[in-house]
């Protein structure tokens, strides 16, 4: 593959005496999926969050698109296209699907709102990711479904011809069908060229969607593989032990948070 | 590429057009299927007025029945000019509500403001002299409080009115009913400038913050009008607030300019939607709703411009000026609500507060500014409610002013849960509310029955609001 579209060489990071992140390299190629697993506690959330831009990292380098670059707090991540799309969605229930996307980026002149051309931008983006699962893009989210709240969620951070998309657990709550379709566009968001995070417990998912698979041991990364040249008996071995025969940490024994 | 896409990819053909591939057959419905879907939403608990508007009609019918005067002109016209305080109070309580907070202080705030407007008036000006030395310097204070606070959430509007009012304080403008007005509006924003900050910034629950404060302005209306007291409003421009009409040219004039006004708006926008392949309702449903409008706004204007008096000797028609007044606020207020990034931000904020910080919305600074809103627009209530009564005493704003407001929200249909609601809402609400007080009068009930009977209405509209909310949460999805 060419250059990585997102970095992290030997980040750090510390909430009082403890290390949560101990010297990560992290990779994330565009037009691939990377699923980032690892047991609770791992240090999941964090590096999101410090990719994110919400935690300062202590130390190591952050470099986007081969620059090394500096994100200090979430407006620096959205500038350099780099997206969250949190468990919780963040979406407002009494907004219909236009209102959340644009939530906050309302596009218009002197504080009045131009409907249309949200509406059709909306229309748009969500017809790009080929998504039919939401009848109108005048529909409340109230009245949508929990996969449709998830493509809701990931098509707004879709719309800011964002690079990078980070995924917190997309789908965790949802049922087989709706997890379906939540992949499927999972994977429509590689083949557009942008490179996605996908955080997920469901080894399944992982395996179906992912091209590259990074494991979190303890706040270290035990192992950045291809999905295609692990089993998931090896995964599993990498999340619960760290190591799995030639993969993972040298000696996770001595390994502490 | 890994093989798990090859199921996907023959769904990937480029759709001819960007709109094609997605819900093509959404954007224009047949107004079957729009009168199907309302149907839908209503059996999925979103009621919005409807209760309140077939509340409405049940009124109308009962009291038109058994009260022979409540059908007559003169009472119709009286009862606009007796509902029209409550309407505008309401209007500004929505934008709290629809945070879903409550601010319980604009009844006696709005008190607070007709004090300070009627001492004005009637201390020619000098509100040195009508409050006191420490009074004035205490007012005085809050004032420049307000214009720092409001500064530094960035409210500008609210530091500028609030400065105003300040600058009519201290340089002891002439008495002049257009700079008394002015006043009332400027000390509603600079109290609104207060309450929002006390809520936003320091963080104190809206309910205490303005349960206290509902304490405190009563007190203050009590200092400025004295015990026992009451300031006269004697003056024509004042007086007309509330009791005057339109001539009948003028009536007609605005018939013409706010019908003409919403059917171009209306139509307009329709149209424009549907050329650009926007969501849009049917053109049948739009064209009804633009008719109806112009009937009765039009039944209505040509009642009002009957002459209504009951001797012969004086001629009273035309449209009460508070008809304007509210019109004039409402299409204000709902423009805001509906059209402007502010708006949209604030049913944000009150649909999911954690999503709005996160979408970069300066949640503080909207929770405060709702309450800029409310009480400046309850300063306008207490206006005309002053108006109308044409003086101020030390209860003005007081007894049920604020209940009914909230009331006249709710029945039309504001949540008080945050996130629904509309300005008109608080029209129709108050519509109702001031229908059974005018009707339960004509009736010669004592006012025990009526507050029974406005308080179990009032229990009403809350109980289908919440399961209304209980259903729309269980409906499927």
């Amino acid at each position: 593959m060419s250059e990585p579209i997102l970095e992290l060489r030997g980040v750090n990071k510390s909430f009082g005496p403890v290390h949560v992140l101990h010297d990560i390299d992290f990779t994330v190629q565009a037009g691939e999926v990377t699923a980032l697993v690892g047991d609770n506690g791992a240090g999941k959330s964090t590096l999101v969050k410090c990719i994110a831009g919400i935690y300062p990292t202590d130390s190591g380098e952050v470099r986007f698109n081969g620059r090394p670059v500096h994100i200090d707090g979430p407006r620096d991540a959205a500038r350099l296209g780099i997206e969250v799309v949190y468990q919780d969605l963040a979406l407002a229930d009494n907004l219909d699907v236009v209102q959340n996307m644009f939530l906050g980026r309302e596009r218009g002149r002197f504080g009045l709102l131009d409907e249309a051309d949200m509406e059709q931008a909306a229309r748009k983006t969500l017809t790009s990711l080929s998504v039919r699962t939401v009848k109108s893009v005048r529909t409340q989210v109230a009245a949508l479904s929990g996969g449709q709240r998830q493509t809701v969620a990931i098509a707004k951070a879709v719309l800011w011809n964002s690079r990078v998309v980070l995924l917190d657990e997309p789908t965790a709550a949802l049922g087989v069908a709706q997890t379906r379709q939540v992949l499927d566009l999972v994977r429509r968001l590689a083949e557009q060229g942008l490179g996605v995070v996908l955080i997920s417990h469901n080894m399944n998912d992982v395996f179906e969607v992912a091209d590259r698979v990074a494991c979190l041991y303890l706040g270290r990364m035990a192992a950045e593989v291809h999905t295609r040249d692990v089993t998931h008996g090896q995964v599993v071995e990498l999340i619960t032990a760290g190591r799995s025969g030639e993969l993972g940490i040298a000696r996770p024994e001595s390994a502490t948070i | 590429m890994t093989n798990t896409t090859s199921e996907a990819a023959p769904q990937d053909s480029p759709p001819p057009a960007a709109i094609s591939d997605f819900g093509i057959d959404t954007t224009s419905r047949s107004t079957g299927e729009a009168l199907r879907d309302y149907g839908a939403r209503l059996r999925g608990g979103e009621l919005g007025p409807l209760p309140a508007l077939l509340g409405m009609v049940a009124l109308l019918i009962v009291f038109g029945s058994i009260a022979d005067t409540f059908l007559t002109l003169g009472n119709i016209a009286n009862l606009l000019a007796q509902g029209a305080s409550i309407t505008i109070i309401a209007m500004g309580l929505v934008f709290v509500l629809l945070l879903g907070e409550i601010d319980l202080s604009a009844g006696t705030a709005s008190g607070v403001t007709a004090a300070v407007m009627a001492l004005h008036l009637v201390r020619g000006g000098n509100l040195l002299g009508g409050m006191g030395d420490v009074v004035f310097s205490v007012f005085c204070g809050l004032l420049v409080l307000a214009v720092l606070l409001a500064a530094v959430m960035r409210i500008w509007a609210g530091a500028a009115l609030s400065a105003v009012a300040l600058l009519i304080a201290l340089v002891g403008v002439p008495p002049n009913p257009w700079v008394e007005m002015l006043l009332a509006v400027c000390v509603g924003t600079a109290i609104g400038c207060v309450t929002g900050f006390l809520v936003a910034k320091v963080g104190i629950p809206s309910f205490v913050v303005t349960l206290a404060l509902f304490l405190a302005w009563g007190g203050v209306v009590l200092q400025l009008v004295g015990q026992g007291g009451t300031l006269g409003l004697n003056d024509q421009v004042l007086f007309e607030v509330a009791n005057g009409n339109l001539t009948t040219a003028g009536s007609w004039i605005l018939f013409v300019v706010a019908v003409g006004g919403y059917a171009a708006v209306v139509l307009g926008r329709h149209f424009s939607r549907l050329r650009k392949g926007l969501v849009a309702s049917p053109t049948p449903l739009v064209l009804i709703k633009v008719g109806a409008v112009v009937v009765l706004a039009a039944v209505g204007t040509c009642l009002l411009t009957l002459d209504r008096s009951r001797s012969d000797i004086v001629v009273i028609s035309g449209v009460p000026y508070v008809v304007p007044i509210v019109l004039v606020l409402l299409v204000i207020g709902t423009f805001v609500l509906e059209r402007t990034r502010y708006g949209r931000h604030v049913y944000a904020v009150g649909g999911n507060q954690e999503a709005a910080r996160r979408a970069g919305i300066d949640v503080a600074r909207v929770r405060m500014s709702v309450f800029v809103i409310c009480s400046s627009a309850a300063a306008i209530g207490a206006i005309v409610y002053s108006s109308k009564v044409g003086s101020v005493d030390p209860n003005a704003g007081g007894d049920n002013t604020l209940l009914l407001s909230v009331g006249a929200a709710v029945i039309g249909g504001t949540s008080l849960f945050g996130g629904r609601g509309r300005l008109r809402d608080a029209v129709i609400g108050a519509a109702v509310l001031a229908t059974i007080n005018n009707g339960m009068g004509l009736l010669k009930q004592p006012a025990a029955v009526v507050y029974i009977v406005t308080g179990l209405v009032l229990l009403l509209a809350a109980g289908v609001d919440a399961l209304s909310r209980r259903r729309a949460a269980v409906a499927p999805r």
